[in-house]
């Protein structure tokens, strides 16, 4: 205890310049590592798209054509469009909820609103409870295939213990319960914003998405 | 801090690996440890991400030692802890994306273990860089041991497998370490959930003690035996 003083300023002071150069390497972390998790992250939505909408139903790139709606509490919503000779055949877009974690999913639908295929990318779940919402540990996510708002009721979509016709996990509910809520409230998206989803002009960035909402 | 003896580097090893065994013998850690030993690939892949954070947190607060006085140690052990924990996930999520994917759930969790804050308590901030990271490593891979053991009993009477998913943490390499140990088994919910894991560390603990009581016996017969000897002669 070499520096031990009974001033209690000095400690207070000695805590915050700790604390400053903490805050300092995480800054300095964060800037560097920005990037490359922004482009990581990329990488696993290009994947996960390629795998939800399937090949036949488009010539185009999705990842390339999108188009920003106003969406869920009013923050845009990134919608990327599979087109098939010119017609839209498909649309995918990104959603982020709460469970225990931040869960961050991906949901691609047909035109008629059927769903294609819902893959979850990045979550905090507690492991080996909840993160059965992950394909590689579980078939789970795969059981939204082919369901829509016409052949699944309001009172269907949600998980078994609440009345609805989706597993829910031994030791977890909470956690496919939000990931059920997040597709049904996709779909019912979809259904209310059909005609803007569909035919608003290919949106460059968001910028330009901001600037059209502003205006 | 004050700067006690450093015990030999035989004497921090043995520690960590069963004398203060940070599960078995400090029973510190059972929130991380009911939470992920479903599996013993959770268990191992909570067990690594651990023992890094507890080698890199002795080293820093080893380091720092001089510096921190006694009445603020505690926030600026905390602070250098989940500071350090965040760059490592940024870090992992950037360059060893394909790790962080099997790893990175583990690493919010090492936050909340207070194993870590006690060894920062108890030893780092007391010792040298270099015994304070090798405290870190054998305290790691003692606790990992420990999570891989509970997390194996607990997969193989609630679900019936062995190291599932293990391809997913460690590679493909390691694919043949998942087993199927009871084919079409209905699961044992019991074992699933925490319960289970507090009656198979229970188990591990009162087996421990057992052997701890056993070895005892022994040196204390041992001991007994020599001085009995002359004076058994003695009275001949």
């Amino acid at each position: 205890m070499k520096m031990s003083s009974d001033n209690p300023g000095v400690h207070a002071l000695l805590l915050a310049a700790i604390a400053f150069v903490a805050a300092l390497f995480l800054v300095i972390g964060n800037l560097v590592t920005k990037s490359p998790i922004s482009q990581r992250q990329y990488e696993d939505l290009v994947r996960s798209l390629q795998i939800v909408i399937p090949e036949h139903l488009h010539d185009n790139d999705p990842t390339q054509e999108f188009v920003y709606l106003k969406g869920w509490q009013g923050r845009p919503v990134k919608i990327y469009r599979a087109r098939r000779k010119g017609r839209i055949t498909a649309v995918a877009f990104e959603r982020y909820i709460s469970g225990y974690s931040k869960i961050h999913l991906v949901m691609a639908l047909d035109v008629s609103g059927k769903v294609l295929g819902v893959r979850v990318l990045d979550h905090e779940e507690t492991p080996g409870l909840g993160d059965r919402i992950e394909i590689e540990k579980s078939d789970w996510i795969t059981k939204f295939d082919g369901r829509s708002l016409d052949n699944t009721s309001t009172q269907d979509w949600g998980v078994k213990k609440d009345g609805g016709v989706f597993d829910q996990f031994t030791g977890a509910t909470i956690t496919p319960r939000a990931v059920v809520k997040a597709v049904h409230e996709g779909l019912v998206f979809f259904r209310q914003n059909k005609v803007r989803i569909l035919t608003s002009p290919a949106t460059g960035n968001r910028d330009e998405y901001e600037r059209r909402a502003g205006s | 801090m004050s700067e006690s003896e450093t015990p030999g580097y035989g004497r921090i090893i043995a520690d960590g690996l069963w004398t203060r065994n940070v599960v078995l013998a400090q029973l510190l850690a059972l929130c991380p440890l009911m939470a992920v030993t479903g599996s013993a690939t959770n268990g191992l892949g909570m067990g690594m991400a651990t023992t890094f954070v507890l080698v890199a947190s002795g080293f820093s607060v080893s380091l720092w030692r001089g510096l921190i006085t006694p009445e603020i140690r505690i926030p600026v052990f905390v602070l250098i802890i989940a500071s350090q924990v965040t760059l490592v996930e940024m870090a992992m999520n950037a360059w060893l994306h394909e790790l962080y994917k099997g790893l990175g759930l583990f690493i919010p969790l090492i936050v909340t273990n207070c194993a870590i804050l006690g060894r920062a308590e108890a030893f780092a901030s007391r010792q040298k860089v270099l015994p304070s990271m090798v405290d870190g490593l054998f305290m790691g891979i003692g606790f990992t041991t420990v999570l891989v053991i509970i997390g194996a009993i607990r997969e193989i009477f609630g679900s019936g497998t062995l190291f599932a998913n293990a391809s997913l943490l460690l590679g493909k390499h390691f694919s043949f370490l998942e087993t199927v140990v009871f084919e079409d088994y209905k699961g044992f919910l019991l074992f699933v959930l925490p319960p289970g894991g507090f009656f198979v560390l229970g188990f591990l603990v009162a087996f421990k003690n057992i052997i701890d009581g056993a070895l005892e016996n022994r040196a204390r017969a041992q001991e007994a035996a020599p001085a009995g000897h002359p004076s058994a002669k003695e009275a001949h």
